[in-house]
């Protein structure tokens, strides 16, 4: 058995052994669906009734406002309303509506909601908006009728000439999602690549170990053991998340039954992104998404590691991380406007250039990207894979070895000259 | 000879770790690598065991090159050396072993021989992190050893242990020898290196500058100084021109001319005296170690 294996498995067991995997593990799908589901929480709690008293001074304000689901409008005598402004009791009302000149005040004992202010506000627009119209002598049935709703479906014309109903909202997710998961895959697991370095040299057990293999297969075992954890912890955050899931929908199925108008929409928009997703060519994106996603961790994982040898605690890492991680952090930051703009060319060279093309390029597969750029952006990546573990390599076999001395760049720089 | 290093050249940058250091291990020998801080003798022991590669020079190793596959007749302690802390002992071991090419099973086998023969099989499903030092420093030990290789190289293998233990690691490293292990071991310790070894080589600013059976370099390095034990030091004063050393109660310390007949010098003496021993001082290593230092 080559003794990568032995390194390999020993990465593996030690790490998938440990309670901080265990509790992660457990943890992550918590956290994810405290994200899907505290939302939709939230919204269903601030759907209690609110109670807003206007004074009866105030009536033509009043009559500007109707009744919602959940908001009442009430008007109240006069010295009733200024008894409540001095003396506010919130069991009976949740807010007091007045006009003072051209502002319109909302008060109460407590922060008002966004959601009531702003279902206040364009209430209140839309009712002189009308009036408005009236005044200016516009029928608002004929406006009405005016109005039209038009669909822009977009078309991808592939070689065979078939055009083919597109869906960029669903491209745009893909593209976030998988850039999102490498971006946060790399960063995680480079970290523990570079920590677990930074033991092995504190503990000094690696001159023992380097005694018996190679630096560089020690290097690359623990890259690869480490990158072993991460996709089990992905794959059982997937499966628990969705085991979750559907206990949690059994338990407190009315919490989601209970839809909005606006949920109703999502899911439709959700059935329809997925009839479309027949259109986009999965094979592709999920071959491209693995690709990318362990080319660059490799490749930033040896980066990780070659920092973590240089130092000899992580307090003294910051100084050589820092360039590591700009490239990572700005195409992480750089999703968006590149989401808007796939075929930009700051988008192109982003997607060239290997540091940052694992996340920017899997934000542009789902565009559509030619052949050509994409096989570009493969061999570079490969080939700085090759260049940046071979460079790792040469600052590993000196780096650990070397103890208490200050390392800056210069140092690293010789480093890399001396022979074997 | 078990290990040869011919000419070793290491550099760091504008600094050389070993300029030509040469060193000759003999089979079955306890060959004591000395030398200062700093001369390199660290350097050389990660060539020998494959750390770092020589920039010119070359290692025999058993009447061939030093290549990979010599990892596993060789065992390392590094002087600084340490464990996992969060693994367990047992796994510990076997990862290892089994990183020097030994097969599971037999380094199992070693492990529990191993174990049971320091007394400490307690320890072998605790974690490294719950032990003393002291315990750490046996397994550490035990990790160089158990793949029985034919050379065993340690690095200031006292440094850090306390005299028991200490002692007790001589005791085992002795007892390899005479099963036949040959063994490098660099120590600041002079004591241990006179009881122990077989062998010395001394190296300073990174060159070999004296190597060999102990008893060798200690003779070419002696200054016909005799000690003798006798009665009345007066008579022996008397009879012959020497220079006195030292003088206690009746012990004395003498040097004597090369040139003198010594036979004529020896029956003189016991004639005129009575003399209860007499003997050739030989230096000790640690003057001689101080010696060929200060001489370069």
């Amino acid at each position: 058995m080559d003794k990568i294996w032995l390194i390999i498995k020993r990465e593996y067991l030690v790490r998938i052994r440990k309670k901080s995997f265990i509790v992660m593990t457990l943890l992550g799908p918590f956290l994810m669906l405290l994200v899907m589901f505290l939302p939709i929480y939230l919204t269903n709690q601030t759907q209690t009734e609110r109670t807003i008293a206007i004074s009866e001074q105030d009536f033509d304000l009043f009559n500007k406002l109707e009744n919602t689901d959940y908001i009442n409008f009430v008007v109240t005598p006069a010295s009733l309303f200024s008894d409540l402004k001095l003396n506010f009791e919130d069991e009976l009302y949740y807010a007091l509506l007045e006009k003072k000149e051209n502002e319109i005040i909302l008060s109460s004992n407590k922060q008002v909601s966004l959601s009531v202010s702003n279902e206040i506000k364009s209430q209140i627009e839309k009712k002189i908006e009308q009036e408005n119209l009236v005044k200016l002598g516009i029928d608002i049935n004929l406006l009405e009728k005016a109005k039209t709703n038009v669909v822009v479906s977009n078309q991808i014309i592939s070689k065979d000439g078939i055009g083919q109903k597109s869906k960029t909202e669903l491209s745009m997710a893909i593209g976030f999602i998988s850039g999102l998961l490498i971006y946060i895959f790399i960063f995680m697991y480079g970290t523990m690549v570079m920590r677990s370095i930074i033991e092995e040299k504190t503990n000094r057990i690696v001159e023992v170990i380097i005694s018996s293999v190679k630096p560089f297969k020690l290097m690359m075992g623990k890259i690869i053991g480490v990158s072993l954890i991460g996709l089990t912890q992905f794959v059982l955050w997937i499966c628990l998340t969705s085991l979750f899931f559907l206990i949690v929908q059994g338990y407190f199925g009315n919490i989601t039954e209970i839809e909005s108008s606006q949920e109703i929409e999502m899911q439709s928009m959700m059935l329809e992104g997925l009839m479309y997703l027949n259109n986009i060519n999965l094979v592709e994106i999920l071959l491209a998404f693995l690709f990318y996603f362990l080319g660059g961790y490799l490749m930033y994982g040896s980066l990780f590691a070659a920092v973590g040898s240089a130092v000899d605690a992580e307090a003294d890492s910051q100084q050589f991380i820092l360039p590591v991680t700009v490239p990572l952090i700005l195409s992480f930051i750089l999703i968006q406007p590149i989401m808007e703009n796939p075929d930009s060319s700051l988008a192109f060279w982003m997607s060239i250039f290997p540091l940052t093309s694992p996340i920017i390029m899997m934000v542009r597969i789902p565009f559509g990207v030619a052949d050509w750029e994409l096989l570009v952006s493969i061999l570079v990546l490969i080939g700085s894979f090759i260049l940046s573990t071979k460079f790792a390599a040469k600052i590993y076999r000196t780096g650990i070895l070397m103890y208490g001395k200050k390392i800056n760049y210069k140092e690293l720089w010789k480093w890399l000259r001396y022979k074997g | 000879m078990l290990l040869e290093a011919k000419d070793i050249v290491k550099q760091y940058g504008d600094f050389y770790a070993l300029k030509k250091a040469n060193i000759s291990v003999p089979k079955n020998s306890i060959y004591g690598l000395l030398g200062p801080n700093g001369a390199g003798k660290t350097s050389l022991m990660r060539i020998i065991n494959q750390i770092t590669a020589q920039d010119s020079g070359e290692i025999i190793f058993d009447n061939k090159k030093l290549q990979r596959n010599h990892i596993k007749d060789i065992g390392y302690l590094p002087e600084e050396r340490g464990l996992y802390k969060k693994m367990n002992v047992k796994e510990q071991c076997l990862y290892l072993a089994q990183l020097k090419d030994m097969p599971y099973n037999e380094a199992k086998n070693r492990l529990n021989f191993w174990f049971d023969k320091l007394n400490i099989t307690s320890l072998l499903s605790k974690r490294v992190e719950e032990l003393s030092k002291g315990m750490a420093q046996k397994i550490q030990f035990i990790t160089a050893i158990i793949h029985e290789p034919k050379l065993l190289i340690f690095d200031e293998p006292f440094s850090g242990f306390d005299p028991i233990n200490a002692s007790l690691i001589k005791h085992e490293i002795l007892e390899l020898h005479k099963n036949g292990t040959t063994i490098i071991f660099s120590t600041h310790r002079m004591e241990s290196v006179e009881e122990i070894c077989t062998h010395i080589g001394l190296i300073n600013d990174a060159k070999t500058i004296l190597e060999g059976p102990i008893d060798d370099v200690k003779s070419n390095f002696s200054d016909s100084s005799y000690e003798i034990i006798c009665e009345d030091y007066e008579k022996l004063e008397s009879s012959f021109s020497f220079k006195t050393k030292l003088h206690k109660k009746n012990k004395h310390i003498i040097s004597i001319n090369e040139d003198i007949n010594f036979k004529n010098f020896m029956q003189d003496i016991i004639s005129k005296n009575k003399v209860v021993s007499f003997q050739k001082k030989n230096p000790t290593v640690e003057s001689i170690f101080i010696k060929a230092v200060q001489n370069g």
